[in-house]
């Protein structure tokens, strides 16, 4: 279509770069606020551009803690948040690609039936099961580790749908050539399937990766100990309703550096990104 | 749809299955299978005893107005946040959708707060808006408005809104934007040459055909609000004022916080799956798509 | 002994498609077979029973001497070159070809040197780091063919390998692969659909029709000589003129000592030959041209007999002086008359 250019290009630059700068706002509020003393804060008249202890608070912030209420270093939230969220990108990934591959390339009984067992899991968010998951949990002893951190959270029938839907369309000559050249399944699915899935996996770690670092509810439940403690709830024990307690510059370094690696594995990986979540989506 | 070729093996697809089944049975099917068996029991005031009392617990649960009232406010959340950030968003997906200059970094710079979690999203608006030191509600004073979402409930539960409503822009923005990219550039060329201008070709040719998008992400949005807002209202409100900003989930994390009524909490529990599988039934139309089988 | 035997060997799918009935005959060591037939009548199926992609449901096949009915198709010997190529996208050209030799725990020298050989022959020595999206449709269907020659399998099967190119390229490869099978002297089945190529390619041309197999021979046989109605009207282009005949004769049809009995008489276009009106002669037609087609070399006339308006096909050399609408006649020697049984469809012995 013939564009008349520039002048009615305004006006959707002109609304574009609103949307980009409220969105924006709170996240550059944020900054500043960390780069910022905590009396300069506290008085309410922070100004608008960043302030000379950048350094310091984030030095503070990753290595010591706040002085006042969590008194754990960031850095060690972290690193758990890290562990937390490879741990279930990873293992969800995993067992979703071997489950999809049995469904997909294998005939057995009770086939169907595994897969509508995945599937409904779809219909049970641990939010609507909260205490008897927590209860299971702890009778497994698994309360304030690693593993209960994540094992509970890698089943995923949304990643066995998209690899599933992903091998449907893989030719069937591939399997036969594979047979003819003497590779059995599992040598098909390390040599041939996986190699030719690294995009709908790559794809599917990104979203399971944001996915498990920004998980709330379950570790809030799973962890007491403070070295157990992920970034995203370290936060909120950082705010407390007397404000006199809360030390507002460390709780925004520690709320940049929460968004930091989510954020950049989103516009690092965009067309991943956009790719895995449309996907698995629709 | 089957595959035509698939390989032979007794004992190899189930071992690549058990993982999976595992953990969707112990920690899945298991908990929500407890969840609906402990709704029908009731236990004594010591935990010594309990008692099956069929739909007892749900009809304590019903007859209570502050669960009607957590109810609504649930729903009126819903409604605003679906309303607000899919409007928002579409509105900058048209202009995202337009050949203009830097259109790929203005995606790039729209889609970011899809990574931000929910409770972090609640934290940042919780500081902007603040009573005594937050930008904003300087801001807001010095308009002659007594601003403080810490006691007045209507403060709070727009508080909570904004940052809902924030946070979901980014996702329902690239669904739009996919969306409006799949429509046919010759369907809107035929109704420029039909005299349209562009808002009634908007109206007419471009949000009909938008529909379906439109549909998903509404699904999408109420489940969001009803599930993933936990860390949102957690971080900001935690519920407060006077439980103005308690959702459902909310409240069952609450009230099993306290422990006291384990029958009522897993009513609570059940009614929400009930909830989801409402919600997924709708959805029905795109989840076919997934299933085909 | 690499041949090839199949014994009574029928397919039912799962679901009751009865996809082949008594399948009989034996390839001979290093020759090329070809299956054709129209589309569905089961030449792939038994193409993949050969190789063990599908299971045999009755009746035996072996390969060399051995019954391969459980076998895999990794332990069968064979290598198989796919419509689609099935190249693994992911894989260099090289790796191509070489994996099925490296799962065959294959030394590395051998397999480096196989590869090389193929990739020789088959000239592509200089795609051998691609990957097989850099390449194009006739490259692809090279490295498809060099996977299966690096294997030195007993037998080759192709199935329609030559479909996705187009016509030009279609001919040169159809030329190489029947050079490269000279000389490699690997016993091959050939599965196609067109009969061009099924001509041109075969030792031992097997037309098959509804999960049946209707003749098997050297080409020229079944050209010369077709035992059925069917392969008379597949083999041959334009396709053989089949004219039934009742009891009482048709109009604008002139059949020296006509069967009592109906029969279908066929005759080919190319063996027709314009003559005037009322020469004598075993066969004559007279029919009036409702289409003219020039292709060069040759014409054919389309025509509708007088009497019934069947449609004859009539070959001439060079360019055609006739128009739409005249009325022409031709005429055919006995020793090119082909007469069918109508009930059987099968050849009647008519001296
Ligand atoms: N997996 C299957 N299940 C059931 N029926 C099948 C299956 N595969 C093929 N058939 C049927 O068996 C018959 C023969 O199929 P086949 O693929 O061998 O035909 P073909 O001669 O190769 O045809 P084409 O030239 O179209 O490739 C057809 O009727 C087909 O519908
Ligand atoms: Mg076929």
């Amino acid at each position: 279509m013939v564009q008349r250019r520039s002048l009615l290009d305004i006006v959707p630059h002109f609304i574009l770069a609103l949307g980009v700068i409220i969105i924006a706002f709170p996240v550059y509020i944020a900054f500043v606020a960390s780069t910022w003393d905590a009396a300069t804060i506290s008085n309410g008249q922070m100004p608008l551009w960043p302030g000379p202890h950048f350094l310091e608070n984030y030095y503070r912030t990753i290595f010591i803690g706040t002085a006042k209420t969590t008194r754990e270093p960031v850095g060690i939230m972290m690193l758990n948040s890290f562990v937390m969220a490879m741990c279930i990108a990873i293992g969800k990934i995993a067992i979703s690609l071997i489950s999809a591959f049995a469904v997909v390339y294998f005939r057995f009984p009770f086939r169907m039936a595994a897969f509508w067992t995945i599937f409904i899991t779809l219909m049970l968010p641990v939010e609507v099961r909260i205490y008897p998951t927590y209860k299971i949990v702890a009778d497994l002893r698994l309360l304030d580790t690693y593993a209960g951190l994540t094992i509970p959270l890698i089943a995923s029938a949304t990643a066995t749908l998209l690899f599933r839907q992903f091998f449907m369309t893989v030719p069937d000559e591939l399997v036969e050539a594979s047979r003819i050249d003497g590779a059995g399944p599992m040598k098909f699915f390390v040599d041939t399937l996986v190699p030719l899935s690294i995009t709908s996996v790559a794809a599917m770690f990104v979203i399971q990766f944001i996915y498990g670092w920004n998980q709330y509810l379950w570790p809030l439940l799973i962890t007491t100990s403070d070295n157990m403690q992920t970034i995203v709830i370290g936060i909120k024990k950082m705010i407390v309703t007397q404000d006199a307690l809360t030390e507002w510059q460390i709780a925004m370094a520690t709320a940049v550096l929460a968004m930091l690696p989510p954020v950049i594995v989103v516009v690092a990986m965009q067309k991943l990104f956009v790719k895995g979540l449309t996907e698995t989506e629709k | 749809m089957e595959k035509r070729v698939t390989f032979n093996g007794r004992l190899l697809p189930y071992m690549l299955l058990a993982p999976q089944l595992l953990i969707t049975l112990v920690f899945f099917y298991w908990p929500a299978g407890q969840a609906v068996w402990q709704s029908f029991l009731i236990e004594d005031a010591f935990g010594l005893s309990t008692q099956f009392v069929w739909f007892e617990n749900y009809q304590i649960l019903l007859s209570k107005p502050d669960y009607y009232r957590t109810l609504a406010i649930t729903l009126t959340f819903s409604a605003l946040v679906a309303f607000l950030s899919l409007s928002l968003a579409l509105l900058l997906a048209v202009q995202a959708d337009k050949h203009i200059k830097f259109a790929s970094g203005y995606k790039t710079m729209l889609i970011w707060p899809y990574a931000v979690a929910p409770a972090i999203a609640g934290v940042l608006w919780l500081f902007m808006f603040q009573p005594s030191l937050g930008l904003v509600s300087h801001a807001i004073r010095a308009l002659g408005v007594d601003w403080n979402p810490v006691l007045n409930p209507d403060h709070a539960f727009t508080l909570v809104v904004m940052a809902a409503t924030w946070k979901k822009i980014a996702y329902n923005f690239l669904f739009f934007l996919a969306g409006l990219q799949a429509i046919p550039k010759s369907v809107i060329e035929a109704s420029a040459i039909d005299g349209a201008s562009p808002m009634r070709r908007f109206w007419t040719i471009t949000f009909p055909l938008l529909s379906p998008t439109t549909f998903f992400l509404l699904v999408v949005n109420v489940v969001y609000v009803f599930f993933e807002t936990f860390g949102i209202i957690d971080a900001t409100t935690g519920g407060g004022p006077a439980k103005a900003t308690q959702t459902l989930v909310y409240k069952v994390y609450h009230d099993g916080k306290l422990g006291a009524d384990l029958g009522g909490s897993a009513a609570q529990s059940v009614i929400l799956m009930l909830i989801v599988i409402g919600l997924t039934a709708i959805q029905f139309r795109y989840v076919e798509k997934k299933v085909q089988y | 002994m690499n041949n090839v035997h199949l014994r009574k060997v029928g397919k039912i799918y799962a679901g009751g498609v009865e996809a082949l009935r008594d399948i009989a005959f034996d390839i001979p060591d290093g020759a090329f077979c070809v299956l054709v037939g129209p589309s569905g009548c089961g030449k792939s199926t038994l193409l993949r029973m050969v190789a063990g992609l599908e299971t045999i449901t009755s009746g035996e096949i072996s390969i060399g001497d051995r019954a391969v009915n459980d076998l895999d198709p990794s332990e069968r010997d064979i290598a198989m070159v796919f419509q689609n190529y099935a190249l693994y996208p992911h894989m260099s050209v090289y790796d191509n070809m070489a994996y099925g030799l490296r799962n065959r725990k294959t030394p590395k020298p051998e397999i480096e040197a196989r590869v090389q050989e193929a990739a020789r022959i088959l000239e592509i020595g200089h795609l051998l780091d691609r990957k097989p999206r850099q390449l194009s449709g006739g490259q692809r269907q090279r490295v498809a063919m060099g996977r299966a020659i690096v294997r030195k399998p007993r037998v080759f099967l192709f199935d329609e390998p030559l479909s996705n190119l187009d016509a030009k390229l279609r001919i040169q490869m159809r030329v190489e692969i029947k050079k490269l099978q000279r000389t490699l002297g690997i016993t091959s089945i050939y599965v196609t659909h067109d009969q061009l190529e099924a001509m041109t390619l075969a030792d031992m041309l097997v037309v098959m029709n509804k999960g049946n197999i209707e003749q098997v021979g050297p080409p020229l046989q079944l050209y010369e000589r077709p035992e059925t109605v069917f392969v008379a009207g597949f083999i041959g282009a334009p396709p053989m003129n089949l004219i039934e005949l009742p009891e009482g004769g048709v109009a604008g049809l002139a059949l020296e000592n006509r069967p009592v009995a109906p029969v279908i008489v066929g005759i080919r276009p190319e063996h027709f030959e314009l003559a005037p009106v009322g020469t004598p002669a075993p066969l004559g037609i007279s029919m009036q041209i409702t289409a003219i087609e020039m292709v060069g070399a040759e014409t054919y006339l389309y025509g509708a007999l007088d009497g019934r308006g069947r449609e004859v096909i009539v070959r001439v050399a060079g360019k055609a002086e006739q128009q739409i609408g005249e009325r022409v006649t031709a005429v055919a020697e006995r020793h090119n008359l082909h007469f069918f049984d109508p009930a059987t469809g099968r050849r009647l012995a008519v001296s």
